[in-house]
């Protein structure tokens, strides 16, 4: 599926492996809690950089430990009604100081790719007619936020201090 | 009132813009309805029975007369000449065009309005005590923390698609006028024993189908704190709230799944780590900036007699005042027979008239589904009655049995199984009689069409919920509800009645109240203290001499 | 009988041979089930053109008339407003108003309007070209 990152399409660096699926050649891969709880020095020893994809009812306090290694995170939202990934990033980001990437999957909305961007997500798989002029008209209509959130952008209340 | 700098006008407008590309989009199929759904819910745009419904913004329910002026045209221009006041404060439109939203909502933006988050997942309307800010009881005006919470909740990127709806309500007096346990959250203003103010803050009441009383979350949460603690409380329902099953989602239920102990210490803990982020902490300076907003009007120096008007009106209508020689009116959208807080585009623009001419400020929605002038000079009380009795917005009846609650139910909405307005209107012409009315005194008669509740029929001294029972419409009694600080559900009577009975079976509750009662007993205090077995036997009477 | 809401203005629509009409009484009463179903799909085109939404079946009996309070009310408008909706003949397209030449009191059987208010007609900016004639 097309990537967008640091505002262009980009290739996956990553390869996502399903369960019990084996591990391909190329190294970068993402895989499931599960399997990553399961063979995670193996991962980081023959196949980083080494993503993590989470399911919405997977709190990301489990890898909290192992974000310093973990070169990406993935946040899947099963359906966009589905908000928690919102709570994720942004507990990834401010709590827990995660410098590596966090991308969205799933079902989701471009009118929501604002609100992802602001709680610490950036880079979004997207569909495949979806255009970079949709994502930056998303990512720039509206211009200032009234509160503060992942992204460290300037709130109305800064602005207004000037 | 608070009043748009260039940063919330741009906000809105912005907003605007955006749900204009978002309907342009539907139009064109780039967006299916299923996508666009949740996108027109957050702006306050359902598909009803007969037409869209657009549920316009009333922050903690207070306009001014520029403010009225634009939504009696708005009704002209783009609907069909009224509006509907709701039990949220806000204002509902029932046939605006899909395609003319965008436009009314830039008609809206040009005097600081607009229909963000009126639905949808995500954190609603905040309403407050309509009496804010001239109540005689009150400790500190609501509105400012409602205003900051509005900002803090607008477009919030992590809660604005939450397991369920999210409603927020305010108070700064003991006296709780806005119904605050029955909402998802809520604030009050309370004092600590140094004297200091700051929040008691509750969480997980609720209407619906399970209706529940909220309980405290955080005895006292400073001011400074409480945009820190308002967020951990949304990060723990977030998080937690379950999204496996509608009926199940709102935040009453985890708070009853994980009960008062573990919530708070989950509150506690999200709370201590933003805390210590320090981001969301609310500067003195910015609450007192906020503030001086809502500082109230240089009251003038009047005598405090109150001069001769209608004395039925005066009874029910006139509210005491902080400020010698001030009062608090309560505009009545219930005249008998009439739609329950419904209001037309003459009657919005006399109104705004009105306000202009006696200088009167602001204007105030209740979640009663009444207009409140908060603060009228007592002498000018005549000229202004007069004129609200010629509106036909001066019916005696505030807290009476004839100022009913109804929701739109099944004349209007989608949802409804039943329907609830003429329900209301049978129930005021029976008791029309205004000397009856008086010896019945305090009884707040609340009707939901449907078990959603949005006519809060759960908190309703007597309540009423239409059911559908096999196609015909049929209509549930319960007994003792109240959303006032001695906050209660009602307790269901029995088997429902049909629309030809239930005016009937009302009648006969009231007449056991009045030949049960006590000298000075309200209807909620004698059915405290009897129960439900009398009410129950009178009101299926009828049915028991039908089966002889 | 088959329903819907037209996207554009929300109004209530019944099909009728494979279009859509206004009135309930011109709509089309399917003698089967079979009937109705193949209405059903065919609509699905009319919501893939982003022409309706939310189609979905009915009973009516005999006569013709809904068997549930709901589709009643929905034909006709609120029960509580005669003067509005489609009971008072009311056009839905293109202007939405449309009151021109009506000469009501303002106010439905148990509405108290009060003195001197009238409802002006209303006539918002547009026009509709839709998919649509009131016609059909």
């Amino acid at each position: 599926m097309p990537l967008i990152k640091e505002d262009r399409f980009v290739d996956d660096p990553f390869f996502f492996v399903p369960d019990g699926k084996a591990y391909p050649d190329e190294k970068g891969v993402i895989v499931t809690l599960a399997r990553f709880q399961g063979e995670k020095e193996s991962l980081f020893a023959h196949h980083a950089p080494v993503g993590v994809r989470l399911a919405s009812s997977e709190h990301p306090q489990v890898l909290k430990a192992d974000l310093p290694r973990l070169a990406a995170v993935v946040l899947e939202f099963p359906k966009f009604r589905d908000g928690r990934p919102f709570s994720w990033a942004r507990m990834l980001r401010t709590r827990y100081d995660y410098k590596g990437e966090i991308r969205a999957v799933g079902d989701f909305l471009p009118d929501q790719l604002a609100f992802m961007a602001r709680t610490g997500f950036d880079a979004f798989e997207v569909r495949q007619d979806f255009t970079l002029d949709q994502f930056r008209h998303a990512m720039t209509e509206i211009t200032a936020p009234y509160q503060p959130s992942a992204d460290g952008r300037k709130t109305i209340r800064e602005l207004r201090a000037k | 009132m608070y009043r748009y700098d260039e940063f919330d006008a741009r906000f809105v407008a912005e907003r605007v813009e955006q749900f204009r590309g978002q309907v342009a989009r539907r139009l064109n199929g780039e967006l299916t309805e299923d996508q666009f759904k949740p996108l027109r819910l957050m702006n306050g745009l359902y598909l009803q029975l007969h037409a869209y419904m657009l549920r316009i913004a009333v922050p903690y329910g207070t306009l001014n007369s520029k403010q009225l002026r634009m939504l009696a045209h708005i009704a002209r221009k783009y609907d069909k000449g009224y509006g509907h006041f709701t039990t949220r404060q806000n204002l509902q439109f029932n046939w605006p065009r899909l395609v003319d939203v965008p436009d009314i909502l830039a008609e809206l933006a040009t005097v600081e309005m607009h229909a963000i988050q009126t639905s949808g997942n995500c954190i609603r309307n905040v309403t407050a005590d309509h009496f804010a800010g001239a109540a005689a009881d009150e400790i500190e005006d609501p509105r400012p923390i409602a205003e900051i919470i509005r900002q803090w909740s607008s477009l919030h990127p992590e809660f604005s698609f939450l397991p369920r709806k999210f409603k927020i309500a305010v108070s700064g007096a003991p006296n709780d006028r806005a119904a605050l346990k029955f909402h998802d959250m809520a604030l009050e203003i309370v004092k600590n024993d140094a004297g200091e103010v700051g929040y008691r803050v509750l969480v997980g009441g609720g209407m619906g189908r399970t209706p529940y009383i909220g309980y405290v979350v955080g005895d006292f949460v400073a001011k400074d704190d409480i945009l820190s603690f308002l967020e951990s409380v949304m990060r723990v329902y977030n998080e937690q709230g379950r999204r496996d099953n509608l009926f199940k989602a709102r935040i009453k239920i985890l708070a009853n799944a994980l009960g008062p102990e573990e919530m708070r210490r989950q509150v506690a803990a999200e709370f201590e780590e933003i805390r210590k982020g320090g981001t969301l902490q609310l500067p003195a300076e910015e609450l007192a900036r906020i503030e001086t907003y809502f500082a109230p009007p240089a009251f003038e120096d009047l005598p405090d007699d109150m001069p001769q008007i209608d004395p039925d009106f005066l009874r029910t209508n006139v509210h005491a005042h902080r400020a010698k020689g001030y009062c608090i009116v309560t505009v009545s959208l219930k005249p008998i027979g009439g739609v329950p807080g419904d209001a037309t585009d003459a009657q919005m623009d006399a109104l705004a008239e009105l306000m202009e001419r006696y200088r009167l400020g602001e204007i105030r929605v209740s979640h009663e589904q009444n207009l409140v002038l908060p603060h009228v000079r007592k002498k000018d009380l005549p000229a202004i009655h007069a004129r609200l009795k010629e509106l036909g917005l001066a019916t005696p009846n505030a807290g009476l049995i004839t100022d009913i609650i109804a929701c739109p139910g099944l004349d209007y909405c989608d949802l409804a199984n039943a329907r609830s307005i003429p329900i209301a209107q049978k129930i005021a012409e029976r008791f029309a009689d205004l000397d009856r009315q008086h010896d019945i005194g305090e009884l707040k008669i609340k009707i939901s069409g449907c078990i959603n509740a949005c006519g809060h029929h759960h908190a309703g001294h007597i309540g009423i919920l239409g059911v559908d029972k096999k196609g015909v419409e049929f209509y549930q009694l319960q007994l003792g509800g109240s959303a006032a600080s001695d906050a209660s559900i009602g307790e269901i009577l029995g088997p429902g009645f049909g629309k030809d009975e239930i005016a009937g079976a009302v009648e006969r509750v009231i007449e056991a109240y009045l030949s049960l009662r006590d000298p000075g007993e309200r209807f909620l205090d004698t059915y405290r203290r009897v129960g439900i077995v009398p009410f129950k036997n009178v009101a299926y009477r009828e049915q028991l001499h039908a089966a002889y | 009988m088959l329903t819907a809401n037209r996207l554009r203005d929300g109004a209530v629509l019944y099909w009728k041979a494979g279009a859509w009409v206004e009135r309930l009484a011109e709509g089309e009463i399917f003698a089967t089930q079979a009937e109705a179903d193949a209405a059903l799909a065919a609509a699905q085109d009319f919501v893939a053109r982003n022409a309706v939404v939310s189609p979905y079946l009915f009973d009516v009996q005999d006569d013709g008339s809904p068997v549930k309070e709901r589709e009643i009310i929905r034909a006709a408008g609120p029960s509580v407003r005669d003067d509005l909706g489609k009971q008072a003949n009311e056009s839905t397209s293109p202007s939405w108003g449309g009151r021109a030449g009506e000469a009501g009191s303002g106010g439905g059987p148990r509405a108290e309007p009060p003195p001197g208010s009238l409802r002006s007609p209303t006539s918002p900016s547009g026009g509709d070209e839709g998919l649509f004639d009131v016609s059909i």
